[in-house]
């Protein structure tokens, strides 16, 4: 997936000379995950360069560059390390348009690895998209894998209005179900890990149907779709599982859809419970599904503590705990 | 070693509070003409001590002295004269209207009219400023019209930003003037990210960024200088300094910095501090620093020294915290007022003519007032509608939005 999202960036850049890409570690040495490897040998210093560690400095930056004509692709580190450039973009990024009545406008991407699952503390594992959720104006997206990735990526560099772009840090070197103590499959050895060469994009708002299933839908993204096909396979319920893949803004048709033909809704997301993203779908399948609902809709996330450093794997939804709700759910 | 005893906590706070004399001995004001003008390519550790005087032009009678002086005609003077008495009777009737209820809140200049004033007149076409709340003289001096402005104070029907933005909250492209975010601070960093866009594209327009003393304090200004600092992005960092953040007073966000210019010594940035109430000496100094900025010597940190006369906006009021005569003690002056001494000294403006171009200039504001509230003020006549409050949100409404103004049933 690293190089699917350096595909992604490197086919960008070629075809329009505005894309910038720029955050800590992205120059020179192309990004503590790689993601922008070799762009500066390719495209030169004042395409893609190092920034100082600030990401207020990364963000407010990159709404003056949006505003005078350019289309910034920056790089927060970490998802954690988001909140002092955090005012910038509900502030500044998300309502430039609105304020000035389309004057200005702030086409910019902020791309920054999101999810825990590499034992990386509380500081390097949160997944804060409700945050982003909650803002008018801004477009959220979370990739599941390499092929979505590029396009999205692609498709949100091109969109006119500022995406936030989640990418799960544990799917960068292949789809993780969930099973830590299994050896990891690399995305080579992955369908979805075919990723074509040259420009395409995957249009934002569009959810995408994994494994089809009668029985109770699942709604996950990011990480969690993996976690959730295996929580299917393993007991062995027909799953209907949807990733999501951009969650603002949604796409409603595909999750009622679903809902309407299984009357079993199950919600995954790693972030914590309460005021999450599983809040508003809960709430939207309640809207618009209630009279096909054979029972109460179940959410598997991560617990309301800050991700903790050894437990883990006791913090992370696995296909255990995702399979308890998915049989609770068939029972009610 | 001596016992240290117990520590005490500090907490600086002004000389003089409401019922005491006002007293600005503390403000130390160089006499016109002192301080060296040097050339734009001069390295910053050379003028350091720059950051800790105050460039000044016009001296006590009138006479424009010293080596910043001479940068503009008589004629461009007398319109810099009717830029400021024009933005201050602008203010009054915004004030007064605001007073009356045809809108929610106004922001007036009253004393710092020379800043925005004079700065505006440095730039080129192109170039953009990323204001706060108290520049609107970079509009006045810019040619916007007056009308938009007053419909943007009323959100009415010919507001341009529909009625979404707060009163004094303007935007225009065209002019070179950023959308004003009402959070402070924010824009600073992003008018470094504008200029280093046209120095990514090799343009040749530069950028100015806003903020108060206050604001100083807040994050975004030290990021800004950060950014500035490291990629020499072609801009002008201005900090106006009018001595008051709604009630507190400069010496909360100046801690124990000498001065707010001082602040960008350690950026290796030339930091200049200029008598915000001297059109010429306002002028001299922005162009100077535009010139730094044209010719991609890198970014110049301008403190201009005022001082916020009325209330910090028509929700305050600041007989509570400070001297009410406090103002008529400023050091430096009213700018309109000594604009016009030095033109009268000049011989190119007398008081009479001053006087029939205050009424002329009032006359014409409040005929532009009247062709405002035409189309409408806050609460009667024409206004933007709820449908509009949907719009522009993104570039397309999605679905979500489009069953939300559905339901709103507008």
């Amino acid at each position: 997936m690293v190089e699917a999202i350096r595909d992604a960036l490197d086919v960008s850049m070629q075809r329009d000379e505005n894309v910038v890409v720029f955050g800590e570690d992205v120059g020179y040495f192309g990004g503590v995950f790689r993601c922008t490897q070799g762009l500066q040998q390719k495209f030169g210093m004042s395409r893609c360069f190092d920034t100082p560690i600030s990401e207020l400095g990364i963000v407010g930056v990159a709404v003056g560059m949006a505003a005078y004509g350019l289309r910034p692709c920056v790089e927060i580190q970490f998802a954690d390390y988001m909140y002092p450039g955090y005012d910038q973009i509900v502030s500044e990024v998300a309502r430039l348009r609105y304020r000035s009545n389309g004057e200005f406008t702030a086409p910019l991407v902020v791309r920054m690895p999101t999810g825990g699952g590499i034992f990386g503390g509380q500081t390097h594992s949160q997944s804060p998209e409700a945050l982003f959720v909650h803002v008018a104006g801004l477009k959220t997206v979370v990739p599941s894998n390499p092929y979505d990735a590029k396009g999205l990526l692609i498709a949100a560099i091109e969109d006119n209005d500022p995406v936030i772009f989640l990418e799960p840090k544990r799917l960068y070197n292949g789809p993780f179900d969930g099973h830590h103590d299994r050896p990891v499959t690399p995305w080579s050895k992955h369908a979805q890990g075919e990723v074509p060469d040259g420009h395409y994009t995957v249009p934002l708002g569009k959810a995408a149907i994994r494994r089809a299933g009668a029985a109770v839908t699942v709604l996950a993204y990011g990480t969690m779709v993996f976690v959730a096909e295996a929580a299917a396979a393993e007991t062995g319920i027909d799953a209907e599982v949807i990733d999501l893949r951009t969650l603002l803004p949604y796409d409603l048709e595909t999750i009622v859809a679903s809902v309407e033909k299984t009357g079993r809704c199950v919600i995954v997301h790693e972030a914590t419970l309460t005021g999450g993203y599983g809040a508003e779908l809960a709430a939207l399948v309640q809207e618009r599904c209630f009279y096909s609902l054979e029972a109460p809709i179940a959410r598997v996330t991560g617990w309301d503590t800050p991700y903790p450093h050894a437990q883990e794997w006791d913090y992370f939804p696995g296909p255990a705990r995702v399979g308890r709700a998915l049989k609770a759910v068939m029972e009610a | 070693m001596s016992d240290p005893g117990r520590l005490s906590f500090h907490v600086p706070a002004p000389a003089v509070r409401p019922g005491g004399t006002p007293d600005f001995s503390e403000v130390k004001i160089a006499p016109a003409g002192e301080v060296r003008r040097p050339d734009v390519d001069v390295a910053a550790e050379d003028i350091r001590d720059l950051a800790y005087s105050i460039i000044r032009v016009l001296n006590r009678e009138g006479e424009a002295v010293g080596p910043w002086a001479n940068q503009l005609s008589a004629e461009a003077l007398l319109e810099g004269l009717r830029h400021m008495m024009t933005l201050r009777a602008f203010d009054a009737r915004m004030l007064m209207a605001q007073r009356q209820g045809k809108t929610s809140f106004y922001m007036q200049h009253m004393g710092e009219e020379a800043v925005s004033c004079a700065f505006q007149r440095a730039l080129s076409p192109g170039d953009m400023n990323f204001p706060t709340h108290r520049q609107a003289g970079l509009l006045i001096a810019g040619g916007y019209p007056m009308l938009k402005m007053m419909s943007q104070i009323y959100s009415n029907e010919l507001d341009p930003l529909k009625g979404r933005q707060l009163p004094i909250m303007y935007s225009s492209r065209e002019h070179g003037f950023f959308s004003i975010s009402g959070n402070l601070g924010t824009q600073f960093v992003q008018a470094v990210g504008w200029a280093m866009a046209s120095a990514i594209k090799r343009d040749t327009k530069i950028a100015a960024g806003w903020i108060g003393d206050g604001s100083t304090a807040e994050s975004d200004f030290h990021a800004a200088l950060v950014f500035a600092s490291t990629y020499k992005a072609p801009v002008v960092l201005n900090i106006v300094n009018n001595q008051w953040a709604i009630s507190t007073f400069q010496g909360i966000a100046r801690g124990g910095s000498g001065t707010f210019a001082a602040r960008g010594l350690g950026f290796g940035m030339p930091a200049l501090r200029v008598d915000g109430n001297d059109y010429l000496a306002v002028h001299a100094v922005a162009k100077w620093a535009v010139e730094r900025a044209r010719r991609n010597l890198g970014p110049t940190l301008i403190e201009y020294v005022t001082y916020r006369v009325g209330a910090h906006s028509t929700s305050d009021d600041p007989t509570a915290y400070r001297p009410k005569m406090e103002s008529d003690s400023w050091p430096l002056g009213d700018p309109v007022l000594r604009l016009k001494q030095h033109l009268i000294r000049l011989g190119a403006w007398s008081e009479e003519r001053h006087k029939q171009a205050e009424a002329e200039i009032l006359a014409s504001v409040i005929e532009t007032q009247k062709e405002a509230e035409a189309h409408g003020t806050l609460h009667s006549g024409p206004h933007p509608s709820a449908r509009d409050m949907f719009e522009g949100v993104y570039e397309a409404m999605p679905p979500h939005l489009r069953r939300q103004r559905q339901q709103a049933g507008v």
